[in-house]
């Protein structure tokens, strides 16, 4: 580089001239322009900005100029470099834009490809169908309350008042268990329960002093063959409330809300006088059907499969709890009432899924329980 | 109970527009379950009539008997000529009335009769069969023959009271009084409110010393028990139309007069009735129990041996009846014969008539001990009006008389055991308090008055309950009555506040959550039957002693061959795979949570509490050690491919990894540490079962196993090749779990990590070696974890490489190179003593 020349006459340096680093800095934006891909840009860059390109070149030369002509020179250059690299950085981003956009073409996937690689699991809907129910009571503050499914005769029949010989007691069709002697008698006192209602007295007998607000979902027995609408094994869901003062108004309210968690607003209910030996007065729940709400009555042009066209569909049974059950499970029926209600669960999953065959849910086919999910 | 609507109306002037349907819907209400109205004779229309046969030719040439007939049909064909009729049935002879179809007609079942040729003959119409009318078979499938009292071309639609509506109701145990005519009709009463015309109110005469002797040794068994006899009956005495019909419409079969009338009383009142046939009795008729062993043959002809609970009714030879069960063959009303030469009928033309009342569960006792259920006897278990003996005797006698010309015989026997009305006292506002409406005193008093209650008092009151109903004992069973009558419907809705409630326990919160991590995991439930057999047992391979072998077993199994309760989930479990497989779904990866019952042999006989109050706790725990154990399992099966294979690459097997992986899930889920090792157990591949187990109190338990099934277990079961399963017990997981979680620190210093890879004996388990590492690296160790596992040549025979990436870090610091390297020297070192490990390559 040349010394600094205080004599120089900078109309003597030939690069520094206005006309020559216009031409450069054109030059320079042509190149960029004319560069068709990055590669191209690269040799351009090189070529007009790397260090022996003719505006660095010239830039250098200004040292060498007087002091006075210094300040002209480097403003022109400096406009003229700082045209050039604004002009590379835009021909650099619509270069880089237009690779980018090329590449992701080329990247691109068929979104529809299947990724079944390990296939959804579910719970059995008798299990989260149980566990919705139970839910409707416990947001009301019902605890949820278990027992054993081998049980003692006493909690299944005798504590819930069915007397010894009652025909009540053969309405139910037990699975009696062999006693410790391995003699094949009825006479061991103990049973698969027939019903949930045993934890009825259990629930009452634990907590020991009212109020007890309970509900028991769980498995149950009896010797019914399995076919299309019958099960040996299934499963009930229970409900016993017993308090100060508790009427049947109560237990009818308390159904209302149920069917209508259940099943959607305005969905009623109906009792009918029955007889269950544990409770006092008895009654027979149905449900206006969900369906047709009870419009397929008489009108044989809208037939309802879901309730036969019978408009109701029955759930199960209920009632004041039988004052000698509370007696026996030493709560003071002249101070507390109670009500109760009981219903299977395979019944109402029948209609609310429109589940045909009872054996659909018995025999753990996948392909029926998977579409359920988690949650029903 | 089946309650023809016309025979209902007798009772209860219902008005004429009331159709079947509309009856059965206020009944309901009542709480009467009326299960069906039928309506008999739907589509029937005339003309039908009676006709007298005139004359019969044999048709002869046929494949079978074919006979040509004409017969007097009156003026109903519009001529008054012999109607010509060709007719297949034989069990009818000249001068016979018939029931006769003309063209025109239709019969039930849209059958449109027309003149029409048959047999070479033109049949202008039919002789018709109880069945073609739809008055249900009566066993012989020949024609009708009626009395002969009618007239030829009598509208016999109206006669045979063709067209009626049946109700089907299903009567609860607590109210026998609905399984009687005079139980319905007061029910129907009291729901349309009007008059009730009780047919038991008869004029009665009074008991006196002259009748039938009876002696009752056993009062408690027969409280009450009413004899009169008739004698002069006429053998060849049919019953009426009308009679017959009312019998099959309710059900039953005609048989013959003296039976068809104590069947007709018994539908009618309730009150089963026995006739005997008085040249058959002798001597006194007695009721007293049986002996132990005494034979006895009943009316159907099964010979029966006796128990000493059993209440029989005895004359001088010993039992004619099984009381209130069945009669005896001994003493059966006899069929009639005629003579052929003198044509004189002979047959019973005595009867003593029996109504008495018996203790419900004896009868029910000896129904069912004697596996035989009749029609008295599902009466008298569920309570008969003991008051209504002398009035069903009473209607028995009069129809006899009436249509048999029978003579009722003077003396009237009549034994009574002393009993006092039943009353209940009850606060007059008891029914407004259990239904949470005010009906009032009035309204309570009026419906009890309806229901038959003798009611006096003001605040409270005393009822006297009607004999028909022995169901009504107790305050709650009186406000039913008023609750019901006043309408179930009408009850408001109210809902009760419980106080707040504490959730879900953590059992059953664990419960749900063990299911949702499985079902993530691609498991799908399955609910099995708990139902085994040995056969399941030996399938699993399990030793003769293996405990899962000692199980609770059912009297009344469905199937012989499953006669006991499952101790392991695993055989439905994998009955389901096997299910599943075999429909074509071969990638299968199902879950069950559920009770095994596992008896200690230790089990006390269950003792039948007090009902009268609180069992006391010790009984209530005594009561509970009748109960095996039910512990909750959980258990996996899987088989096929756990990643199916697809456009990402190849799938994956199941493995005993799996089924491992699926227990660490359920510990995971429970919050307790689950502890992993080697195990040889049945069912599983001796080297590939996993031992599980937790520590609880202190203590490790093993609460299960995991692995790949045995291949035997796999042939015998005929489950797919390298089948998995896992099986532990979650109430024991649950114990383990280690409560709220301390939250961890998370240091945000750079992590410094290392790689070590040990060679150590093939038989060394990770575990181990993984333990001793941790153990050795310190408190700066984050996290281990084993990435590769190798064998090979180049390690030698019997070696095997662990491959481990450590990572450390520190709470306050950043570490140095130096640090972590030490730390990791550290662990090398502690593994090598414990375990001989070298680092590989060194």
């Amino acid at each position: 580089m040349s010394a600094p020349n205080k004599s120089y006459d900078p109309v003597e340096v030939e690069a520094l001239k206005p006309e020559e680093i216009e031409r450069m800095r054109d030059e320079a934006l042509a190149a960029f322009e004319a560069a068709a891909d990055l590669d191209a840009l690269t040799h351009a860059k090189t070529a007009h900005t790397g260090p022996t390109s003719p505006l660095s070149l010239a830039n250098r030369e200004i040292g060498a100029l007087p002091p006075q002509a210094k300040a002209e020179a480097g403003k022109r250059v400096g406009m003229a470099r700082g045209a050039v690299n604004k002009a590379l950085a835009a021909r650099l981003a619509v270069l880089e834009a237009e690779r980018d956009e090329r590449v992701l073409v080329e990247e691109a996937v068929d979104v529809t490809l299947p990724y079944d690689r390990v296939p959804a699991g579910a719970r059995h809907p008798l299990t989260t169908f149980m566990e919705r129910v139970a839910d409707v009571f416990v947001a009301m503050g019902y605890e949820v309350a278990e027992g054993p499914e081998v049980e003692a005769e006493w909690f299944n029949f005798d504590a819930l008042n069915f007397v010894p010989d009652h025909p009540a007691r053969q309405m139910q069709d037990t699975f009696f268990v062999q006693g410790a002697d391995g003699k094949k008698t009825d006479e061991s006192g103990v049973v698969l329960r027939t019903h949930t209602s045993p934890v009825q007295a259990r629930a009452l007998l634990e907590r020991r002093e009212p109020p007890v607000y309970v509900v028991c979902p769980g498995r149950v027995y009896r010797t019914d063959e399995l076919d299309a609408t019958h099960t040996p094994v299934f499963h009930q869901i229970e409900l016993l409330a017993v308090d100060e003062g508790l009427t049947m108004a109560d237990l009818k309210g308390t159904l209302d809300h149920m069917v209508q968690a259940l099943f959607g607003e305005g969905v009623k209910t109906r009792l009918r006088p029955h007889y269950f030996p544990f409770t006092e007065p008895s009654a027979e729940m149905d449900m206006v059907c969900y369906v047709c709400r009870g419009e397929s009555v008489g009108n044989p042009d809208r037939p309802c499969r879901t309730c036969g066209s019978e408009g109701w569909i029955e759930l199960g049974g209920c009632g004041m709890v039988n004052p000698k059950v509370l007696t026996a499970c030493g709560v003071d029926p002249e101070k507390y009432s109670g009500f109760a209600f009981g219903f299977g669960i395979e019944r109402m999953l029948m209609f609310r899924h429109n589940v045909e065959d009872m054996r659909d849910m018995v025999e753990g086919d996948v392909r029926f329980t998977r579409p359920f999910g988690m949650e029903i | 109970m089946r309650v023809p609507l016309s025979w209902l109306r007798e009772y209860v002037d219902l008005p004429a527009t009331e159709t079947g349907r509309d009856v059965q819907a206020k009944l309901v209400s009542a709480g009467l379950e009326v299960e069906t109205v039928e309506q008999t004779g739907g589509g029937i229309k005339g003309p039908l009539v009676v006709g007298q046969v005139l004359t019969i030719e044999e048709l002869e040439g046929f494949k079978k008997p074919i006979r040509f007939c004409t017969v007097d049909v009156g003026s109903a064909n519009g001529t008054g000529e012999p109607q010509e009729i060709v007719c297949g049935a034989r069990n009818f002879a000249v001068g016979d009335k018939v029931v006769v179809v003309l063209p025109g007609a239709v019969l039930p079942g849209d059958f449109a009769i027309a003149a029409r040729k048959t047999y070479g003959k033109t049949s202008h119409g039919m002789i018709c069969s109880g069945d073609e009318l739809g008055m249900g078979d009566d066993g012989t499938h020949g024609i009708i023959v009626l009395p002969p009292e009618y007239e030829p071309g009598t509208d016999a639609i109206e006669l045979l009271e063709l067209v009626d509506e049946v109700l089907d109701i299903a009567v609860t145990p607590d109210r026998g009084y609905a399984l009687s005519m005079r139980g319905i009709a007061r029910e129907t009463a009291t729901a349309y409110g009007l008059p009730l015309r009780d047919p038991a109110l008869l004029d009665v005469p009074a008991p006196n010393s002259y009748g039938y002797p009876v002696k009752i040794s056993d009062p408690q068994g027969c409280d009450r028990f009413t004899a009169r006899t008739v004698t002069g009956l006429d053998p060849e005495a049919r019953s009426p139309i009308w009679m017959q019909r009312r019998l099959q419409k309710a059900g039953m079969r005609p048989i013959s007069l003296a039976v068809d009338i104590t069947n007709y009383v018994m539908l009618e009142l309730g009150q089963p009735l026995h006739a005997y046939d008085r040249s058959r009795v002798q001597g006194t008729i007695g009721v007293r129990r049986a002996e132990q062993g005494e034979k006895f043959t009943t009316l159907d002809g099964a010979k029966r041996v006796l128990d000493a609970e059993d209440l029989v009714i005895t004359d001088d030879r010993g039992p004619i009846g099984l009381a209130g069960v069945m009669g005896g063959a001994n003493t059966e009303v006899a069929d009639v014969e005629i003579d052929a030469e003198t044509g004189e009928a002979k047959g019973t033309t005595e009867l003593v008539i029996e109504a008495a009342h018996f203790d419900a569960l004896t009868i029910a006792r000896a129904s069912r001990r004697h596996k035989l259920s009749s029609e008295a006897s599902k009466r008298f278990e569920r309570g008969v009006d003991p008051e209504a003996g002398p009035a069903a005797v009473q209607r028995t006698v009069d129809l006899l008389v009436l249509l048999a010309g029978g003579t009722a015989e003077a003396g009237v026997t009549e034994v009574i055991a002393p009993s006092a009305p039943r009353t209940i006292s009850m606060g007059a506002d008891h029914p407004d308090r259990v239904a949470g409406v005010a009906y009032g005193r009035e309204t309570v008093v009026r419906r009890l008055q309806e229901v038959g209650c003798d009611v006096y008092g003001t605040d409270e009151l005393v009822v006297t309950v009607p004999s028909w109903r022995p169901d009504l004992a107790f305050p709650n069973d009186l406000a039913e009555e008023v609750i019901r009558l006043e309408g179930y419907e009408n009850l408001p809705s109210t809902l009760p506040t419980p106080p707040s409630g504490r959730g879900l326990t953590e059992r059953q919160r664990l419960q749900r959550r063990i299911g949702r991590a499985l079902a993530g995991a691609g498991y799908v439930e399955a609910l099995n039957y708990p139902f085994v057999g040995d056969a399941a047992f030996d399938q699993l391979q399990l030793a003769a002693d293996d405990d899962r072998r000692r199980t609770v077993k059912l009297v009344n199994p469905l199937a012989d061959t499953e006669p006991a309760l499952r101790t392991t989930l695993l055989p439905g479990l994998l009955g389901a795979l096997r299910r599943n497989d075999g429909r074509g779904s071969h990638d299968l990866a199902l879950f069950e949570t559920g009770l095994v019952f596992l008896p200690s042999g230790e089990e006390t006989k269950a003792v039948r509490l007090p009902v009268d109050r609180r069992p006391t706790d010790e009984q209530i725990a005594e009561l509970n050690a009748s109960l095996p154990a039910q512990p909750r399992h959980a258990a996996v099966v899987l088989a096929g491919a756990r990643e199916q294979a697809g456009w990402w690459g190849k799938g994956r097997p199941a493995t005993w990894a799996d089924a491992v992986e699926s227990a660490r899930a359920l510990a995971r889920e429970a919050g307790a540490e689950l502890l992993v090792a080697a195990a040889a157990n049945a069912p599983w591949h001796p080297g590939r079962c996993a031992a599980l187990s937790v520590v609880v109190d202190g203590e490790a338990k093993v609460i299960g196993y995991a692995g790949e099934l045995h291949p035997r277990v796999i042939k015998a079961m005929n489950l797919p090749e390298r089948t998995c399963a896992m099986e532990l017990d979650l109430d024991v997981l649950e114990q383990a779990g280690q409560g709220a979680l301390v939250a961890p620190r998370i240091s945000t210093f750079p992590v410094a990590t290392q790689d070590v890879a040990l060679v150590v004996d093939a038989d060394i388990p990770n575990v181990v070696v993984e333990g001793w590492l941790r153990k050795g690296a310190g408190e700066l160790l984050e996290d281990i974890r084993l990435f590769d596992v190798y064998t090979g040549e180049q390690l030698g025979e019997g070696k095997k490489s662990l491959a481990y990436a450590l990572r450390f870090r520190a709470a306050d610091r950043t570490l140095t190179v130096e640090e972590a390297s030490a730390a990791r020297d550290a662990a090398v070192a502690l593994a090598a003593e414990h375990t001989g490990a070298v680092l590989r390559g060194a």
